[in-house]
């Protein structure tokens, strides 16, 4: 479903990673590992077309990709029905109840999205891509802040409601999600971008 | 692309949302303006339409760097570009909403402050007129300034001066309108060009603010 071949990637101009390749099949995940500053974010920024690909090729059904970042995204001035019915509404979908079930997010539904914890604002950021139906996720720490629980019920959509219906993720993260997914490594990708060889701890 | 208007003028209505702000500006401008000059009315009367443009035209600079910079720190801007929404439609909505929220309550509040200002009742109409042709200009020249500007920290500055540049055709024939329809000299001439003028930046500035966007995204 996703296909990657050859991919080098820059960031701020300088080359991150070179020669990424990997594919994932329809209801698989993969877990990108490696240490701080390594390119996942890169990585998953030129897999979401934010950032132009400096070689390679990066092979997805078009209109199917969909990126979650660091930041979630949410108005906090607008309730959590208000901002999910957004993104919704931006992709052409409507909101069905599950999903504040699955984000245990039902109580919250009236709030406003500026009074809700880190834990939670990340739950609606997660819920985000429960409503916008694209096969393809490009999650970048999509665990940050969230407790043991919170972290369980999420890869429970993951495992059982995204993947099982035939989506596929790439996800960037430090822990283990408890998800039986292959793990790519990124260490070895480093692109050479010092001459000498040397290492490339300066940047790192 | 209406899903993200909505958004907007529900964001700018709410808290901290600073809808309001350019129009309370723009009273304080009017208001301050007499107790400067002086009470004299025909001066007054002379430096009206100067005056209500140039304070429409900063209240409408005052909000500018909101269009894109809210987004951006918060992480949806990156959302919106990978979303199905083409980025020139977000440009342009993003400048829509706040014509809406600016430009079209200066247009509406600006015959009672030519009043103030002891206007010749005839310009009314020009005034109203040529602020609800040339305003929209400004809103869609200010999304393409705060395009540019986004990714940087306390963009304000450079964002005036790149921006200011751009608002002096729309303010000349805008000015320009009022006064000629204060003369009974004919107005059509200035309000034809300044229609002009928006006409080409909204058809070309969504474009530029997207192409703009797309590279401070990298």
């Amino acid at each position: 479903m996703l296909q990657v071949r050859n991919l080098r990637c820059a960031r701020g101009g300088v080359p991150v990673l070179d020669h990424v390749s990997f594919d994932v099949l329809a209801g698989e995940a993969l877990i990108l590992r490696g240490p701080n500053g390594v390119g996942k974010t890169t990585l998953l920024r030129t897999l979401a077309g934010l950032q132009p690909a400096l070689d390679g090729t990066i092979d997805y059904p078009e209109g199917t990709g969909a990126y979650a970042s660091h930041a979630d995204g949410i108005k906090t001035a607008l309730t959590v029905t208000e901002n999910l019915t957004f993104w919704a509404q931006v992709y052409g979908r409507d909101v069905h109840d599950s999903v504040y079930d699955t984000f245990d997010l039902d109580s919250l539904r009236g709030r406003a999205a500026g009074t809700l914890s880190a834990g939670q604002k990340r739950r609606l950021g997660l819920a985000r891509l429960g409503v916008i139906g694209r096969n393809v996720l490009f999650l970048d720490e999509p665990t940050v802040s969230l407790d043991g629980f919170s972290v369980r019920m999420f890869a429970d959509w993951m495992r059982d409601t995204h993947l099982a219906q035939g989506g596929c993720a790439v996800i960037a993260t430090h822990i283990d999600l408890g998800l039986e997914a292959p793990t790519l490594d990124l260490t070895p990708f480093v692109a050479a971008y010092d001459a000498g060889g040397g290492s490339d701890e300066a940047f790192l | 692309m209406k899903a993200l208007l909505w958004r907007d003028l529900a964001l700018a209505v709410r808290a901290g949302g600073g809808f309001g702000l350019g129009l309370a500006f723009f009273l304080i401008v009017v208001v301050l303006v007499p107790f400067g000059v002086g009470p004299d009315r025909s001066t007054l009367a002379l430096i009206a339409p100067g005056i209500l443009w140039v304070a429409a035209l900063l209240a409408a600079l005052l909000s500018l760097d909101r269009i894109f910079a809210l987004d951006y720190e918060d992480g949806s801007l990156a959302l919106l570009a990978t979303a199905p929404l083409p980025l020139e439609g977000v440009a342009l909505v993003k400048a829509l909403a706040h014509w809406i929220t600016t430009g079209l309550p200066l247009t509406l509040v600006a015959p009672a402050l030519g009043f103030f200002l002891n206007m010749a009742p005839a310009a009314y109409g020009y005034l109203l007129v040529s602020l609800a042709l040339g305003t929209p200009a400004l809103s869609m020249i200010g999304s393409f300034g705060a395009a540019l500007t986004v990714g940087l920290r306390r963009g304000g500055l450079l964002l005036s001066l790149l921006v200011l540049p751009l608002y002096v055709p729309t303010l000349i024939f805008g000015a320009e309108a009022v006064r000629r329809g204060m003369d009974g000299t004919g107005a059509t001439a200035p309000l034809m060009l300044m229609g002009a003028i928006t006409l080409g930046c909204f058809a070309l500035l969504p474009f530029a603010a997207a192409a703009v966007l797309r590279i401070n995204l990298r």
